[in-house]
């Protein structure tokens, strides 16, 4: 991937989430998304012994990983990266609800359509079309989650990550996810 | 500690399993690796000429090739989410996809048997042939005879050329179901290379099983029993090693592992693969070439029993075993 094309990616401040689901709820309304499904949740994650006890509450969605290994696993091409950007789509009738792409992602951040093909988070691509945020972002009450260009050294999410000490999750898995968490 | 709540849901209910290939599947990879057997076992015989010695497996086991690969292929078609997209696999081939490999092998194998059916199936099924063949020419569809004549006799012609190109052909159907799995590097447990080799031999003892159970000359029977237990033995050490590989892996594939070796797959797994599977046909088989008169159906239906269960027990601890505990 050269400059030209957009690395979007999401740093989400674990400090300023405080799990209130309105992401969540936002990304529902926003995307349509069916009952019992879910392309954003939320996590907390408590460690240690009491008293020494530390929460991290996240707030997750598919990563947009830059080796996505469900681009790889699909049979047909469904699975694919939107022209110009890193934003990891489906295309509905190209997919044949075999699930190999379900069964390569180790976020387990996809699942099937009543219709039966597959879906999950598509960093709202129709709002970014448009010169928008994702919907999540733009709901977050605290301002914990900032979308943007990583190719653009003067995007927030780019200035963020110089300054603040910063997770992925799980990057041993070796898919070089996108989505990164300030710590 | 390290105590995890989901406040909202997560993506799939997934719960404990992924839960995203039910039985379906298992029944294809069984019949698909099945199939792999037989294809193999069948070319070779052709090959080199066994007729007279084996007959089952030289002129009459490759009909069985494609229709239990189609069986299969149906299980398939049924787990398949937006089936009426089905034709999508044959627009595309995606070199990174081992699963888009698998759809483009399995119709490779048509062809294939089609060709060896016909070049067989005059000795091996002759009165059927006949029958046919007089039915044929008494019909309206009489102009079809003489095409059907020069497709056989194409066929007998080039059958070993064909025999020789179908052995790669079926050990590749029998090794992708393996890799295709191996390949979900988010599945630990079935994160080893070794899965191709171990479906492949556990598919040439599920055919050989199979020919056993149908094959009616008694030599051919010994003699398939003597490969039989060749492949029992290849399967055991490879599924040692493939347990060894596991354990000195990366934690996720120790905690994988753990599944089969006092995790809750422990029990069956090692009753029904390894004992029933395994051991005891092994035994049996064994006792068989010494004179012991024991029916050999039942060796070889434990063999096939042991199959079936070997793919059910490894398509669900893949989906249980996880790099998240979410």
């Amino acid at each position: 991937m050269n400059s030209k094309t957009k690395k979007y990616a999401m740093v989400i401040d674990t400090r300023l989430c405080v799990g209130c689901g309105a992401c969540v709820a936002a990304c529902k309304m926003e995307n349509q998304v069916p009952e019992g499904l879910h392309r954003d949740w939320i996590v907390e994650q408590v460690t240690g012994t009491y008293p020494n006890l530390s929460l991290e509450i996240r707030s997750e969605r598919c990563n947009h990983c830059s080796n996505a290994p469900c681009i790889t696993s699909c049979p047909t091409g469904a699975s694919h990266r939107k022209e110009g950007t890193n934003i990891v789509v489906v295309t509905a009738n190209k997919c044949t609800g075999c699930k190999a792409c379900m069964a390569s992602c180790p976020y387990n951040a996809r699942f099937v359509m009543p219709d039966g093909y597959v879906s999950k988070c598509t960093f709202c691509e129709h709002r970014l079309d448009e010169g928008l945020e994702p919907a999540c972002a733009s709901a977050c009450p605290t301002h914990a989650i900032t979308f943007g260009n990583l190719h653009d050294k003067m995007s927030q999410v780019s200035k963020l990550l110089k300054v603040r000490k910063y997770k992925t999750i799980i990057p041993e898995a070796g898919t070089e996810p996108n989505i990164f968490y300030l710590l | 500690m390290n105590e995890i709540v989901l406040t909202t849901k997560k993506a799939i209910e997934s719960g404990h399993s992924l839960g995203i290939w039910r039985w379906e599947v298992p029944i294809y990879l069984f019949l698909g690796g099945l199939t792999a057997g037989i294809l193999i076992i069948a070319a070779c015989m052709i090959l080199k000429d066994k007729e007279k010695e084996f007959p089952f497996s030289t002129n009459k086991l490759i009909l069985l090739s494609p229709i239990l690969l189609s069986i299969g292929m149906f299980f398939l078609f049924l787990d398949l989410d937006h089936k009426l997209y089905v034709w999508r696999f044959y627009t595309a081939f995606r070199i990174t996809s081992v699963m888009s490999w698998g759809a483009w092998i399995l119709i490779l194998v048509y062809p294939l048997s089609l060709v060896l059916l016909l070049a067989t199936v005059k000795k091996g099924y002759t009165e059927y042939y006949q029958k046919f063949s007089t039915w044929l020419k008494g019909s309206q569809y009489n102009k079809l005879s003489p095409i059907i004549e020069k497709l056989i006799n194409w066929s007998e012609k080039y059958k070993k050329p064909v025999a020789m190109a179908t052995i790669p052909v079926g050990i590749l159907l029998g090794i992708y179901t393996g890799i295709l799995l191996s390949a979900f590097s988010a599945r630990p447990f079935w994160n080893s290379e070794l899965l191709g080799f171990l479906f492949l031999v556990s598919g040439l003892s599920t055919g050989a099983a199979l020919i056993i159970l149908l094959a009616k000359e008694h030599h051919e029977r010994i003699f398939i029993t003597k490969l039989d237990i060749g492949f029992i033995v290849i399967e055991a050490i490879i599924l040692v090693l493939y347990i060894f590989g596991m354990l000195s892996s990366s934690l996720q594939h120790i905690d994988a592992i753990q599944l089969i070796l006092g995790g809750e797959l422990t029990p069956v797994f090692w009753s029904f693969v390894f004992a029933i599977g395994m051991v005891i046909p092994l035994a049996l088989e064994i006792l068989e070439l010494r004179g012991k008169a024991i029916p050999v159906h039942i060796a070889a239906s434990l063999v096939l029993v042991g199959g079936l269960a070997l793919r059910f027990i490894f398509v669900e601890a893949g989906q249980i075993s996880n790099w998240l505990p979410y």
